[in-house]
């Protein structure tokens, strides 16, 4: 308060060292943890020399092609499901942002429904459910499209994503601040202008990991698609080894989807640097 | 307890599922692993208890060896494993028995041999069972099994789709997706009698590929445990030597399962 305005600082303040480092305790907690982590690496070695070991250029040269149908079979299915999940998502999230409450108790009963039972389950009922339904679906001319086993999947697994990515979409949106909205207002933009250019680019950057993790998980869960006799990867797996009772067979498709998802997160990692370039502190 | 050995002794033939107190505390224990989803043979009643063939040929078996058995139902894709992982001592679920399999379990003697068959909706236009019959249908078959590899194996011009166990299949020819469905005739026949088998008719039975099909259906048990197949196939020969196989088959089948 009662510094005299000519008084001047002659001393420079030393920059000061950091505080010395603390060697992190000895815990019990970090023994577990190394134990832990020994052990995976053991397994993960173990199996990997199982691999090696047992290398039967046979069986792979056997059921080698069988697996590629299978993969294009899983990525086509996932492929396909996704995009016409997400496109779905869209309304279904608006649905659950509306003011009006009939359309957002609708949407909220629709994602409440796909989130709260087993895909296992919707792909079932889809699939033998239709067939029941024959007669009725002949007269409204579905039955062409439910007949083939192909088309209910992607039916089933497109209903299921879309409830989960309406899901991330409204989370995403909600989480863009206010103030952006009425920015956008007083700028005069109307309000689909304002969410098209404004809203939904910043919540998409939200977006983007529960995306990732979402795809990750379709594709694992596609594996269950068998049952409605579609030979997927697992599928084929399965075939395989019923044929040839070896284990290795389970672990080749452990392999191949293990690669799957580290493709996807490997894209994903790129994807989010790119989006948030603007956001980085270096360069 | 003299008049409950006695009992169940007597009444081994016609013993249902459930575990099987033969009432002798110095006999061995078993654990017979089974399907529990392959009517006649071995499926589950109304109320969860197991029923079928293959329960009460086990059954008369475990009697036969004054074996306390228990059974434990496992899914069809998992079933080998599970015994190699030591869940049960033997499985007793209509496997027939076969080179691949041989080569990660043991087998007994066949205790039945039935041929398989095709049906078909009724109002089918199909004629035959040959793979020249059948080109262009879907066919439908329980996969992992010897029919499924038999149909993919034989019948190379049709679409041969696999079900995770029978009642799929079934749905489905009901429905219409698929022209025709192979399983065991016996398998086919009881469904074919029951309400939901009223959409199909048999077609005719196939003529087994040894290769294929095996030489029928066997127990399996863990390789290398010969004491304890030597005793399934004493017990075998004594039951089709006793009447009890004869009464047990004569419950299911107007025919002799044993086959030749």
């Amino acid at each position: 308060m009662s510094t005299s305005p000519t008084a001047v600082v002659n001393e420079r303040i030393q920059p000061a060292l950091p505080p010395p480092l603390v060697a992190r305790r000895w815990s019990g907690t970090r023994t577990v943890g190394w134990i832990a982590l020994a052990a995976m690496l053991g397994l993960l070695g173990g199996l990997s020399l199982y691999l090696i070991l047992s290398w039967d250029l046979e069986l792979i040269t056997k059921y080698g092609p069988k697996y590629w149908q299978g993969l294009q079979i899983t990525l086509g299915l996932v492929a396909t499901s996704i995009v016409f999940g997400a496109a779905m998502s869209l309304p279904v999230a608006m649905a659950r942002l509306s003011p009006n409450r009939a359309v957002g108790a609708l949407a909220y009963g629709y994602v409440y429904l796909f989130r709260g039972t087993p895909l296992l389950a919707q792909v079932f009922l889809v699939y033998y459910g239709a067939g029941e339904f024959r007669p009725e679906l002949q007269s409204v001319g579905l039955w062409g499209f439910f007949r083939d086993p192909w088309n209910c999947a992607v039916f089933a697994f497109a209903l299921n994503t879309a409830a989960y990515q309406a899901e991330i979409l409204r989370g995403a949106i909600q989480s863009v601040a206010k103030g952006q909205w009425e920015a956008a207002e007083a700028l005069g933009l109307t309000r689909l202008q304002a969410f098209r250019k404004i809203i939904l680019p910043q919540a998409l950057i939200v977006a983007l990991r529960p995306y990732g993790n979402e795809i990750i998980l379709m594709l694992k869960g596609s594996a269950i698609v068998a049952i409605i006799t579609v030979l997927d990867l697992m599928g084929e797996t399965r075939r395989a080894y019923s044929r040839s009772f070896d284990f290795q067979t389970y672990l080749w498709a452990a392999v191949i989807y293990l690669l799957m998802v580290e493709t996807i997160r490997n894209i994903w990692e790129r994807l989010e640097k790119h989006l948030t370039r603007h956001l980085r502190r270096d360069g | 307890m003299r008049f409950l050995k006695h009992l169940t002794l007597t009444a081994a033939a016609l013993a249902t599922a459930a575990s099987l107190s033969s009432a002798q505390a110095d006999g061995m224990k078993l654990k017979i692993g089974t399907e529990g989803a392959y009517p006649p043979f071995n499926n589950m009643t109304a109320d969860g208890k197991l029923e079928g063939f293959d329960i009460d040929i086990a059954n008369a078996l475990c009697a036969e060896m004054k074996a306390e058995c228990t059974f434990v139902t496992q899914d069809w894709d998992g079933i080998i494993p599970a015994l190699q992982a030591g869940k049960y001592d033997a499985i007793i679920a209509s496997m027939s028995i076969t080179d691949e399999r041989k080569k990660k379990v043991d087998f007994t003697n066949k205790y039945y041999n039935t041929p398989p068959a095709v049906a078909v909706p009724k109002d089918s236009r199909l004629t035959g069972v040959s793979p020249a019959d059948l080109a262009g249908a879907a066919i439908g078959a329980q996969g992992s099994t010897t029919h499924a590899n038999f149909a993919e194996a034989r019948y190379t011009d049709s679409t041969v789709r696999g079900y995770p166990t029978a009642d799929e299949y079934k749905l489905d020819i009901a429905s219409g997706r698929l022209d025709a469905v192979m399983d065991d005739v016996t398998v086919l026949q009881e469904w074919l009698a029951s309400e939901d088998g009223a959409c199909c008719k048999l077609l005719g039975t196939v003529i087994p590929d040894p290769a294929i099909h095996g030489e029928g259906a066997g127990i399996a048990i863990r390789k290398g445990e010969t004491e304890l197949a030597a005793k399934f196939n004493a017990a075998i020969k004594a039951i089709r030597a006793n009447g009890v196989y004869k009464s047990i088959n004569d419950k299911y089948f107007t025919f002799d399962a044993y086959g030749g």
